[in-house]
């Protein structure tokens, strides 16, 4: 009980997908202009990523090995276009706002990167464990990038206003803040690593 | 004044909406293989390829088969598996026609499949070309310069990055910067610097 607890726990920091792997860095820098756009990334892609580790685990045996990676892309596109189609059904403004990033889950290199490295390898419900510490890793890491650039790109947490006085930068929700908040997040993340080594 | 259209496209890939800068897309690529200028014009090169022939293709298959059909929902999974097999086809004809060039492209070429930005450029075709499953006047042509355009885009910030990097080889980074946080932080800048081409009007 205690290993299969480790399956999960290992994504969230441990080997967290962005701070330590950096991995799916695309979409963590893109979405994370606010905690909502990040949230709903978080979750699709954490749906994305325990379905796919299931479905992967539970034909592992059948796939040949030298067709594995087509066949893992398949799977993987199956649910992206799932998540792309319930989103445009039920959630049109979170669909809006997200835009190509959506479609783009399909080469975000955490699903692919378990799929092989774990999903591949172990039965179903490790994997499943797997797929959704490292989704929750995934959604965590991205929430605190987006929590930092929103408050401090335009006031907000969650689009409510905090502070009436607080003069927001804007260059944070923009490009270039996006990268100097991921850059020091991982220095922070060397720190503490090094530290509790 | 149709050239006028084509010109926006290649000023705002390359320069206003470059794909790595403001886009954020084929980061792991700019991240993995921009420690020397060398590795990082290859990578550049076979990443134009493939994406001005995969944003060709795609299109074909957009316009004559997935629109005609209705079933352009399957977009997704058409486009990663062109892409992945396109790929797999390029990797074996240079290695039959142009053995050196094969061992200066050989492993770049397997990750360019998972690179987001040649996706991302095919979907963006899509999205913007296409209005209501209609192709808009010159759609093709402005799909090819615009596949084209951000692969150039995409060449520009890696082989300025790998300049960077390679001086910073030199510098005294403080530890816990070393590394990617360091590259985080340098890329912040340039596209800092990037955001300066957004004044440019025609």
């Amino acid at each position: 009980m205690p290993g299969l607890f480790k399956e999960f726990s290992k994504g969230i920091f441990r080997q967290n997908p962005i701070f330590m792997i950096v991995l799916g860095l695309c979409p963590t820098l893109a979405v994370s202009t606010s905690l909502e756009n990040a949230m709903g990334m978080g979750a699709a892609a954490t749906f994305v990523l325990i379905c796919s580790n299931v479905m992967i685990s539970a034909i592992r045996k059948i796939v040949p090995r030298s067709i594995r990676i087509p066949c893992f892309i398949v799977v993987i596109a199956s649910f992206v276009t799932i998540v792309e189609l319930l989103m445009a059904a039920y959630l049109p403004q979170l669909a809006k706002s997200l835009g190509i990033f959506v479609p783009l889950i399909v080469v975000n290199c955490i699903i692919m990167g378990r799929a092989e490295a774990f999903a591949g390898r172990n039965p179903v419900f490790p994997s499943l464990l797997d797929g959704a510490g490292m989704g929750l890793g995934f959604t965590l890491a991205l929430g605190i990038v987006a929590l930092i650039r929103e408050f401090l790109g335009s006031g907000k947490v969650f689009n409510l206003t905090l502070f009436k006085s607080f003069e927001p930068a804007a260059i944070m929700v923009l490009a270039p803040g996006a990268l100097l908040t991921l850059g020091l997040l991982i220095a922070l993340a060397n720190i503490i690593k090094k530290r509790s080594a | 004044m149709e050239w006028k259209i084509f010109l926006t496209i290649i000023i705002s890939m390359v320069f206003v909406n470059n794909f790595i800068l403001s886009k954020f897309l084929g980061l792991c690529p700019f991240l993995g293989v921009s420690r020397q200028i060398k590795p990082a014009m290859s990578m550049g090169m076979a990443v134009i390829f493939v994406m001005t022939l995969s944003g060709a293709i795609t299109w074909l298959l957009y316009r004559f088969i997935l629109i005609p059909l209705n079933i352009t929902y399957l977009r997704t999974i058409t486009f990663i598996l062109v892409i992945a097999a396109f790929v797999q086809f390029v990797e074996m004809v240079i290695q039959k026609k142009s053995p050196l060039l094969y061992r200066t492209l050989g492993i770049y070429l397997p990750l360019i499949t998972t690179n987001c930005a040649v996706l991302g450029v095919t979907v963006l075709n899509i999205d913007t070309f296409f209005v209501q499953g209609k192709p808009v006047g010159f759609s093709f042509l402005l799909a090819l310069t615009q596949s084209f355009f951000a692969g150039a885009g995409f060449t520009l910030a890696l082989l300025l990055m790998s300049g960077i990097r390679e001086r910073l080889q030199l510098n005294d980074t403080p530890r816990y910067f070393q590394g990617v946080a360091i590259a985080f932080i340098i890329a912040s800048l340039m596209s800092l610097a990037f955001m300066g081409f957004n004044g440019f009007r025609f």
